[in-house]
C-alpha cells in the first residue's frame, strides 16, 4: 500500500481531483468530504457497500446533486459549472440503471447523446452490432443488457476526458457481464474510467486503483488487486470475503466469462 | 340527430380551445414540472391583440382575421417567453414558487387588461362566413366551430411533427421522461424549457382569437374561465401528455355539451366528476405515466 | 446481481456485524424520526424565553384589540377613521377575518404541506350555505350555523378523501376544479337559491339584534377578534398535536411514515377537514359582517388571495399568517382608495393604468417577495433582527423547505 502510495506520487497529474465533496439529499448527508484522485490512465473502482454513497459521489461529482467541494478535471475547477457544461468539458457518464429514454427509438437515444462535430458512429456500431439492427425500437422495450449497451454507447460516442460508470453489469447476465467488462476494458485503451462495480470478479479483472467508501466517506484508497487480497480488509469493509473468490478466479481466470456470475455458497456464510 | 350533430360539432369547437390551451399547459408541466397559472393570461393577450387588429384594420375579412391569428399567436409566444426568461428561470428546480410566481403574474396580467380594456366583455366580428352555418345531416353547425377544430388539428399535427422530428423536439420529449439525464448527456435543457414557454404561449394566444370569435366577445377574464377547464382536461389527460391532452380536451369538451344539453345544464359538474372519477381509478390519468 | 451484492445486502437487513458509519447513521435517523413523532406532545410544554415573550406580546395586543373600539386613536392612511367609527372597526373586523382565514390556509401549506387551490370553496360555503339557510329556513342563527358545519364537514371530506389520491402540482389542480364547480353553482343561481351575479343579502329576521346593523359593528368586530384568537389557539394546538408533527414529517418525507406504520393519507385528510371546518367558519361571520354574499366568496381568487397573503407573510409561521393577512387587507383597501383618487386620474396613462388597478401592484409585489424576500416578511424581519443579533435566520430556510417538500 505504501508503495501504490509512492507510485501515485510519482505518477503524471491525474484527470480527475475531488477534494472535501460534501452533499445532502433529502436532508441527509450521503457524501462526506470525500476527497480522491483518479489517475489519468486505467481504470479505477469506486467501491463500497450498499448504500454507502456511489452513486451519490457519482451524482455530485457532475452537479446532478448539490454538492460543495472541488471537482478538478483534467487541471481545470468544474464544480462551479451547470451539469450539461460539465459533460461537455469531457465527461461520459453511464448512469446506474442505465437510464435509457424509454419513449425514444434506440437510434433516437443515440443522436441525443452526439455532442462531438464527428461523433464515432461507426466504433459503436462495431461495439455493439445488436443495436444497429435495432435502431428503430422504444428504448424501452429492449432488455437490460440491451439497454446497457445503449447507455454505454451514448458515453462513448464522443471524445471524453473520463468515463463515469455507475454499475454498468448490475442485474445482467453471466455472458453480458463479460461483454459489458470487454467493451470497458477495451474502451480503457483510450480514456481513464471511474467505475462503480459490485461484482469483484470484474473488478479485479479489470481495475488497477480502488477508492473504497464507507457512511459516505472514503475509507481506503490504494492498489485493487492488494486492496482485494487483503482479506481481512475487504472483510471489514465491503462486509465479503475474498478469499472464495479470488481461488475460485486462479481456476477460471482463462474462461473468465462464466465465473463472474457462480454464487460461492462460502461467502454468504462468511458474510454473516 | 340533428341536435345531436350539432352538440358534437360544438362539443369539438370547445374541445379544440381547451386543447390549445392545454397543449401548452401539459408540456410545460411534463418537462418542467410547473404549474402554468400565467397560461390564461397569455390566451387573453392573444384575444386584446387580434381583437386590437380586427379592430384597427377595420375589416371583417379573411386576411384580417389570419393576420389576428398570426398576431395574437406572437403576442402569447413573446409573453410566454418573457415569463420564462424574467421570471421562471431564477427560480430554477423550485417548482412550488415557480407556481407562485405564475400566480402573482396572472393576478397582474388580468388587473393590467382591466385597466388597459375595461372589465365588460368587447365584441368582435370575423369574416361574415362565421355567422353563417353549414348543414351536415340536418344540423346547422355555426362556421366557426370549423375554424377552431381546423386550427386545433394543425396545431396537433406541427406539434406531434416538431416533437418527432426535430433535436428540440426530442430533447422535449425525453426531458418529459428525464430530465436530469438529459442534462447529464451535455444538453442545456433550459432552453427547451423557453422554447415550451413560446410554444405553449403561442397555442395559447392563437387560442385566444379562436376563443374570442368562437364565444363572440373578449373579455379580462376569457383566459381565466379557459384555463381550469384546461387544468381538468390535463389531468384527465395525463400530465405531460400531447395525445393525452388532445383525447381529454375534446372527451372532456363533448360531455360538458351533452350534459348541459341533455342533464339540465350540469356540464361543469359532469366534467368535475369524470375527474373525480379518473382521479380514483387512474390517478396517473388517461395517459399518464404510470409509476 | 452479484454473489457480492447479494452477501452485502443480507447482511445489511440483518444488520448482524453493521457498524458502518452509514449504516448506524441511517438507523439513528430512522430513530430519530420515531422520537420525533414522540417528544412532539411534549413540545408545547418545553418554554423557551422566545415563546414566554411572544405569548406576553400577544396577550397584551389582544387586550388592545378589545378595547379599541372604546378608544379614540387615529392612525391616517392605514384606517378611514378614528378607531371606535364604525368604517374603522368594519375594516379592522375585515384584516382579523382574513388573518383568521390565512392562518387556516397556513394549516394546509406551512403544516400539511398542500399547496390547495380550492380553500375559497369551504369559505364560500360557510358565507352561502349560511346566508341560503337563514334565507330559506325559519330557524335561529345557531341551528343554522350548525347545519352549514354540517354540511362543510361532508363536503370536505368527500372532496379531500378524493383530492389527496394525489399530492404536489396535481393535488392543486384538481382541488381547484372542485372549488370551480362550487363557483360554477353560485354563478349559475340554480332555482334563484345564490342570485347569481348579485349574490344574497343576508336576511336579518331570526339574528340576534345585537349583530345587527352599523351601529352594531363593534360587536361584530369583537366576534371577528373571538375568531381570530380561536383559530390561533387552534391551529397552534392542531401544530403541536400528534396529528400536526406526524404531519410534518410526512411532509419531509412521506415514506419514513409509512414505514412508521402511520398514516400519512388519514392525517393529511384530518388537517384538510379541520382547516375547512375554520375557514367555514370565518366565511359564517363574514357574512354577519358584510351583511350579504356575494360570488367572489367561492371564488378562485379568494384562495389566491390566501396564498398571497400566507407567502406574504412567511410560509410556515403562524404570525406570518397573520400579519399576511392583515397587511395585505388594508393595502388592498387603502390601493382602492388610493386608485380612485385625483392624484392618480392627473396621471399620464401609462402610469395611471397600472396604479389604478391595486391587483396590478398587489399582484407585482407578490412575484417580487418569491422572488427576492423568501420567508416573506417575518424572514425579513427575522433577518434585519439577526443582522444585529447574529442568530435566529433559519425561517427563510423553513420556508423553503416547506415550499420544496409540498412540491
Ligand atoms: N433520492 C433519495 N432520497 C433519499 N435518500 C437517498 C436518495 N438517494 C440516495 N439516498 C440515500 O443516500 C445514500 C447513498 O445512496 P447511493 O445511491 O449513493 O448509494 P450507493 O453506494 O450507490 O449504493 P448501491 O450500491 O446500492 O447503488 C443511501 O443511504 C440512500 O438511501
Ligand atoms: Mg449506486
Amino acid at each position: 500500500m505504501t508503495a501504490a502510495e509512492e507510485e501515485r506520487s510519482i505518477a503524471p497529474a491525474p484527470i480527475l481531483r475531488i477534494d472535501g465533496l460534501t452533499a445532502h439529499i433529502a436532508g441527509q448527508q450521503v457524501v462526506e468530504d470525500v476527497s480522491f484522485t483518479v489517475p489519468a490512465t486505467g481504470i479505477t473502482a469506486l467501491l463500497g457497500r450498499n448504500g454507502v454513497g456511489k452513486t451519490s459521489t457519482i451524482k455530485a461529482i457532475i452537479g446532478l446533486i448539490d454538492r460543495t467541494g472541488t471537482v478538478e478535471l483534467d487541471g481545470v475547477r468544474v464544480d462551479r459549472e451547470p451539469t450539461y457544461k460539465i459533460i461537455r468539458s469531457g465527461v461520459g457518464y453511464v448512469p446506474e440503471d442505465r437510464e435509457v429514454f424509454s419513449k425514444l427509438t434506440v437510434a433516437e437515444n443515440l443522436r441525443l447523446a452526439e455532442r462531438d462535430a464527428a461523433p464515432r458512429r461507426q466504433l459503436v456500431e462495431e461495439l455493439f452490432p445488436d443495436l444497429l439492427a435495432r435502431s428503430g425500437q422504444m428504448a424501452g422495450t429492449l432488455s437490460g443488457g440491451q439497454q446497457q449497451m445503449v447507455s454505454l454507447a451514448r458515453a462513448l460516442l464522443n471524445t471524453n476526458k473520463i468515463l463515469l460508470v455507475d454499475e454498468p453489469t448490475k442485474g445482467l447476465a453471466p455472458k453480458i457481464v463479460a461483454e459489458v467488462a470487454e467493451t470497458l476494458a477495451e474502451a480503457a485503451k483510450t480514456v481513464p474510467i471511474l467505475l462503480v462495480e459490485q461484482n469483484l470478479q470484474v473488478v479485479r479483472q479489470l481495475a488497477e486503483g480502488a477508492v473504497v467508501l464507507s457512511g459516505g466517506r472514503v475509507v481506503h484508497t490504494g492498489n485493487a488487486l492488494d486492496f482485494l487480497n487483503d482479506d481481512g480488509l475487504t472483510q471489514r469493509l465491503l462486509g465479503v470475503s475474498t478469499e472464495a473468490a479470488h481461488t475460485e478466479a486462479a481456476h477460471t481466470e482463462a474462461a473468465h466469462t462464466a465465473s463472474a456470475q457462480t454464487p460461492a455458497p462460502a461467502e454468504k456464510g462468511a458474510a454473516l | 340527430m340533428s341536435t345531436l350533430v350539432l352538440l358534437l360539432f360544438t362539443g369539438l369547437g370547445l374541445g379544440a380551445l381547451y386543447f390549445l390551451v392545454a397543449a401548452g399547459l401539459s408540456l410545460i408541466y411534463g418537462l418542467m414540472g410547473v404549474l402554468n397559472f400565467a397560461h390564461g393570461a397569455f390566451l387573453t393577450l392573444g384575444a386584446f391583440t387580434g381583437w386590437e387588429i380586427a379592430r384597427r384594420t377595420g375589416g371583417d375579412n379573411w386576411w384580417t382575421f389570419l393576420l389576428s391569428l398570426l398576431v395574437g399567436a406572437v403576442a402569447g409566444a413573446l409573453f410566454a417567453a418573457f415569463t420564462e426568461f424574467v421570471l421562471i428561470r431564477r427560480l430554477y428546480q423550485r417548482h412550488i414558487e415557480q407556481v407562485l410566481v405564475t400566480v402573482g403574474l396572472s393576478l397582474a396580467a388580468v388587473a393590467l387588461f382591466d385597466g388597459i380594456w375595461g372589465t365588460d366583455p368587447v365584441f368582435i366580428q370575423g369574416p361574415a362566413w362565421f355567422k353563417e352555418t353549414t348543414d351536415i345531416l340536418g344540423a346547422r353547425i355555426p362556421n366557426d366551430r370549423f375554424i377552431c377544430i381546423i386550427a386545433a388539428v394543425l396545431v396537433l399535427l406541427a406539434l406531434v411533427f416538431f416533437l418527432k422530428n426535430t433535436r428540440y423536439g426530442m430533447i422535449i420529449r425525453a426531458g418529459v421522461e428525464n430530465r436530469s439525464m438529459v442534462t447529464a448527456l451535455g444538453i442545456d435543457v433550459r432552453k427547451a424549457f423557453t422554447l415550451v414557454f413560446t410554444i405553449g404561449g403561442a397555442a395559447a394566444g392563437l387560442g385566444g382569437v379562436l376563443a374570442s370569435h368562437y364565444f363572440g366577445y373578449v373579455s379580462p377574464l376569457l383566459g381565466g374561465s379557459l384555463l381550469i377547464f384546461a387544468f381538468i382536461v390535463t389531468v384527465i389527460g395525463g400530465l405531460g401528455s400531447l395525445t393525452g391532452a388532445a383525447v381529454a380536451a375534446v372527451a372532456v369538451a363533448v360531455l360538458q355539451q351533452f350534459a348541459n344539453f341533455y342533464l339540465g345544464g350540469t356540464g361543469d359538474f359532469v366534467v368535475v366528476l369524470a375527474l373525480a372519477l379518473v382521479l380514483l381509478f387512474r390517478p396517473s390519468g388517461l395517459l399518464g405515466r404510470t409509476s | 446481481m452479484t454473489t457480492e451484492t447479494d452477501a452485502t445486502e443480507t447482511q445489511d437487513a440483518h444488520g448482524a456485524t453493521g457498524g458502518t458509519p452509514a449504516g448506524s447513521r441511517r438507523r439513528a435517523a430512522n430513530r430519530g424520526a420515531a422520537e420525533g413523532t414522540h417528544d412532539g406532545g411534549r413540545a408545547p410544554l418545553r418554554l423557551t424565553r422566545g415563546k414566554v415573550v411572544g405569548a406576553a406580546v400577544g396577550i397584551a395586543g389582544v387586550v388592545l384589540l378589545i378595547l379599541l373600539p372604546l378608544l379614540n386613536l387615529s392612525l391616517p392612511g392605514v384606517l378611514p377613521g378614528p378607531t371606535y367609527t364604525p368604517g374603522s372597526l368594519q375594516l379592522l373586523a375585515m384584516c382579523m377575518l382574513m388573518a383568521a382565514a390565512a392562518l387556516t390556509y397556513h394549516l394546509l401549506l406551512g403544516v400539511a404541506g398542500l399547496l390547495s387551490f380550492g380553500h375559497a370553496l369551504y369559505f364560500g360555503a360557510g358565507v352561502y350555505g349560511l346566508a341560503i339557510i337563514l334565507q330559506n329556513l325559519d330557524i335561529p342563527l345557531l341551528p343554522a350555523m350548525g347545519l352549514t358545519l354540517l354540511v362543510v364537514i361532508v363536503l370536505a371530506h368527500v372532496v379531500g378523501s378524493i383530492s389527496l389520491k394525489v399530492s404536489g402540482i396535481p393535488f392543486a389542480m384538481v382541488t381547484l376544479a372542485f372549488a370551480q364547480a362550487g363557483s360554477v353553482v353560485v354563478g349559475r343561481n340554480p332555482e334563484g337559491i345564490t342570485g347569481g351575479d348579485e349574490g344574497l343579502t343576508l336576511r336579518t329576521n331570526n339574528l340576534p339584534d345585537f349583530l345587527v346593523g352599523v351601529a352594531n359593528t363593534r360587536n361584530l368586530y369583537w366576534l371577528a377578534l373571538a375568531v381570530l384568537v380561536a383559530v390561533f389557539v387552534i391551529v397552534t394546538w392542531v401544530q403541536s398535536s400528534r396529528a400536526g408533527h406526524v404531519a410534518a414529517a410526512v411532509r419531509e418525507n412521506e415514506l419514513r411514515v409509512r414505514v412508521l406504520g402511520l398514516q400519512p393519507y388519514l392525517v393529511k385528510l384530518l388537517i384538510f377537514v379541520v382547516s375547512a371546518v375554520l375557514v367555514c367558519i370565518i366565511g359564517m361571520v363574514f357574512l354577519l359582517l358584510q351583511s350579504g354574499a356575494v360570488p367572489r366568496a367561492v371564488s378562485a381568487d379568494l384562495t389566491i388571495t390566501l396564498l398571497v397573503m400566507v407567502v406574504l407573510g412567511g410560509v410556515g409561521s403562524r404570525w406570518g399568517a397573520v400579519i399576511g393577512g392583515v397587511f395585505y387587507t388594508i393595502l388592498d383597501q387603502r390601493l382602492t382608495t388610493l386608485a380612485n383618487s385625483d392624484a392618480i386620474d392627473a396621471l399620464p396613462e401609462i402610469l395611471r393604468i397600472p396604479l389604478s388597478e391595486p391587483l396590478f401592484i398587489l399582484g407585482t409585489l407578490f412575484i417580487l417577495v418569491v422572488l427576492f424576500l423568501p420567508g416573506g416578511l417575518t424572514g425579513a424581519a427575522q433577518r434585519l433582527a439577526r443582522r444585529r443579533t447574529r442568530r435566529g435566520g433559519d425561517r427563510v430556510q423553513k420556508s423553503r423547505e416547506i415550499l420544496e417538500e409540498a412540491a
